[in-house]
């Protein structure tokens, strides 16, 4: 057919007022409470990620645990334990991957996009709202750290600034996960992609002292950011005992893993803005 | 004089090999309710995602309610609603809490989302489920609370992508009464379809689309004309005898068509009541026993399969004709 169709009027139609839109602040607020209250409200959400850290700690505590050395006066738990709180952001990491990846798929996203609100709003929502979760998942992980038997060695200031930093670390993550969750198109991809941590977590210093790996290994481990993260952590909260096993200062391993969080948050978060904003 | 409420020239849109949309041109006046209809892969999705700003057109232009939606896709959000083809609902959250999210992220107050709830709730007759977590909701439900939920901006132009689609159609007639409720309150409504019944009762307008372009538009009633002629139909106890009643009805009108499952022919004539009698007696001639033979307009279906050469999806009735 040529021309254009044009279809008529009907006369003496009311019509809506604009909608002004919410501004970025309230917007982000509103996006990051449907994702709290959608893990509150989930019981299989927070269920199965409490009893998988459990079961983690646990295999390490008590069946690895006899047979890996320190190398050092510090006993396994606690050098075990500052390592698993540190990677715990990382597994908490992972459900955001599925979530944002969910969310595309069945078309949440696209509803809000469709909204008269700014577009960071959708992401910063996400991010605020999985940074709470993972605030969550570190006070389980520390809970459960204490109840095998970990005891600070440090001071009280440490092991708060200890937390704090798993926090920004966690934050910064954040954002590779919510780049896996865009770009997978689905939450099963999403989940296998969010996998490809894993080498990052075992291959560092958060299980097992990085001394007794391969030379090639080893190099990895030591370059990679979870090492530095996890010494950082265990450097505050285990005092002297545990500096003693590190190579470098805590505040050496403290700068490096916030200049990591940096450098991630700043390629991934970029990396998220631009794969959102296209259309 | 208002602008047109959607105006689109020369649209297109490319996904790799596949030309989404061809150079897509119609202008939509306010105070209708219009119904896209054609096959899978003709555009439908492609061209409400780019009314709702959710994708870039590689060509031409695009004005919703006299706002240029390329360069100014921000200010189109102030004036839409979008209902897509999943239920974009959140599970984890009441239907009144959904509702009131998006008030507030439609700009309203705490309290004006709160009202606006509860009106939305009650024109999707939805209050007594309010409270509810919407995973506990039927199908039908979460399409109702999802079409509420685009509502509660008071949009002036109401996207919806196929919103019926996997419904059971008792679910389906309640959807169909609360979209028609909206077209009195003066929401102009943009919908997606396969169907043609649910174009036929929603729509004041019917535009049929393929491969990315208008291949025709109008009321149901001009569509209907314009697919031709009066039909006559035939109906047999025998199927046997369909070969010889097409072929009678060859010599009547042109391109008669068999439906063998439904026992019946038909086929377009020029003037109806007399190439009737000519049926009758021609039939009567080659001594076929009719069961039933009727005038009667085209159907949406008929016109459908004129335009476009593919038969529509039907419904529910598996009394509509399907083409031979």
């Amino acid at each position: 057919m040529t021309g254009t169709s044009v279809i008529a009027p009907s006369p003496g139609v009311p019509r809506a007022a604009l909608n002004t839109g919410a501004g970025l602040w309230p917007s982000s607020i509103a996006v990051a409470g449907r994702t709290v209250r959608k893990f509150a409200r989930t019981p299989q959400l927070i269920v199965f990620t409490t009893i998988q850290s459990a079961l983690f700690l646990l295999m390490f505590r008590y069946a690895f645990g006899g047979a890996i050395g320190t190398g050092g006066s510090l006993s396994y738990v606690s050098f075990l334990v500052p390592g698993f709180i540190a990677t715990t952001v990382l597994w908490a990491g992972m459900g955001a991957a599925t979530g944002v990846a969910e969310d595309v798929e069945q078309g949440f996203v696209d509803r809000l996009r469709s909204l008269p609100i700014p577009r960071a709003a959708v992401l910063i929502g996400r991010g605020l709202a999985d940074t709470a979760l993972i605030v969550w998942g570190l006070a389980i992980a520390a809970g459960f750290g204490f109840a095998v038997g970990f005891r600070l060695h440090g001071s009280v200031a440490g092991a708060l600034a200890a937390f704090g930093l798993c926090v920004v670390f966690g934050f910064a993550f954040e954002w590779v996960f919510i780049v896996i969750g865009l770009v997978a198109g689905n939450a099963q991809a999403a989940q296998s992609m969010g996998l490809l941590i894993t080498p990052l977590v075992f291959l560092s210093s958060a299980y097992v002292p990085v001394k007794s790996m391969p030379a090639g290994v080893r190099q990895f481990s030591e370059f990679q950011p979870v090492s530095p993260m996890a010494n950082a952590v265990r450097g505050l909260a285990t005092g002297a005992r545990g500096q003693a096993l590190l190579e470098h200062s805590t505040s050496y391993y403290v700068g490096l893993s916030l200049a990591w969080a940096a450098a991630i948050f700043v390629v991934f978060g970029l990396l998220a803005v631009l794969r959102f904003a296209r259309r | 004089m208002q602008p047109p409420i959607l105006e689109a020239r020369g649209l297109e849109k490319r996904y790799g090999k596949t030309q989404a949309l061809a150079g897509l041109d119609l202008v939509v006046n306010p105070g209708r309710v219009v119904a896209l209809l054609g096959p899978n892969g003709a555009g439908k999705t492609t061209f409400v995602r780019a009314v709702a700003t959710l994708l870039r057109p590689d060509a031409g232009t695009l004005h919703v309610d006299g706002i240029d939606a390329l360069r100014k896709p921000a200010r189109v959000r102030q004036v839409i609603g979008l209902a897509g083809q999943f239920a974009a609902v959140e599970e984890a959250m009441t239907g009144r809490e959904n509702l009131e999210m998006v008030g507030r992220l439609f700009g309203l107050s705490r309290k004006a989302a709160k009202a606006a709830a509860v009106t939305v709730l009650d024109q999707m007759q939805l209050t007594a489920d309010a409270d509810r977590l919407v995973r506990t909701y039927s199908g039908g439900m979460r399409r109702r609370i999802d079409l509420g939920i685009s509502l509660t901006g008071t949009p002036r132009l109401l996207l919806l992508d196929e919103p019926t689609t996997g419904l059971d159609p008792i679910s389906r007639l309640q959807l169909w009464d609360a979209i028609r409720g909206l077209v009195v309150t003066g929401t102009d409504i943009l919908l997606t379809t396969q169907y043609l019944d649910e174009a036929d009762r929603l729509a004041s307008d019917i535009v049929i689309i393929d491969h990315g372009t208008v291949i025709a538009a109008g009321t149901p009633a001009e569509l209907k004309t314009r697919a031709g002629d009066d039909m006559i139909e035939v109906h047999v106890r025998d199927a046997d005898h369909l070969p010889a009643v097409s072929a009678v009805l060859a010599t009547i009108g042109h391109d008669p068509r068999v439906d063998a499952p439904q026992h019946r022919a038909y086929v377009a004539v020029d003037e109806g009541s007399s190439r009737l009698m000519d049926a009758l007696r021609a039939l009567d001639a080659h001594g076929i026993t009719v069961e039933d033979i009727s005038l009667r307009r085209p159907t949406l279906d008929e016109v459908f399969l004129a335009l476009t050469g593919t038969p529509a999806q039907t419904t529910d009735s598996p009394g509509q004709p399907v083409g031979a």
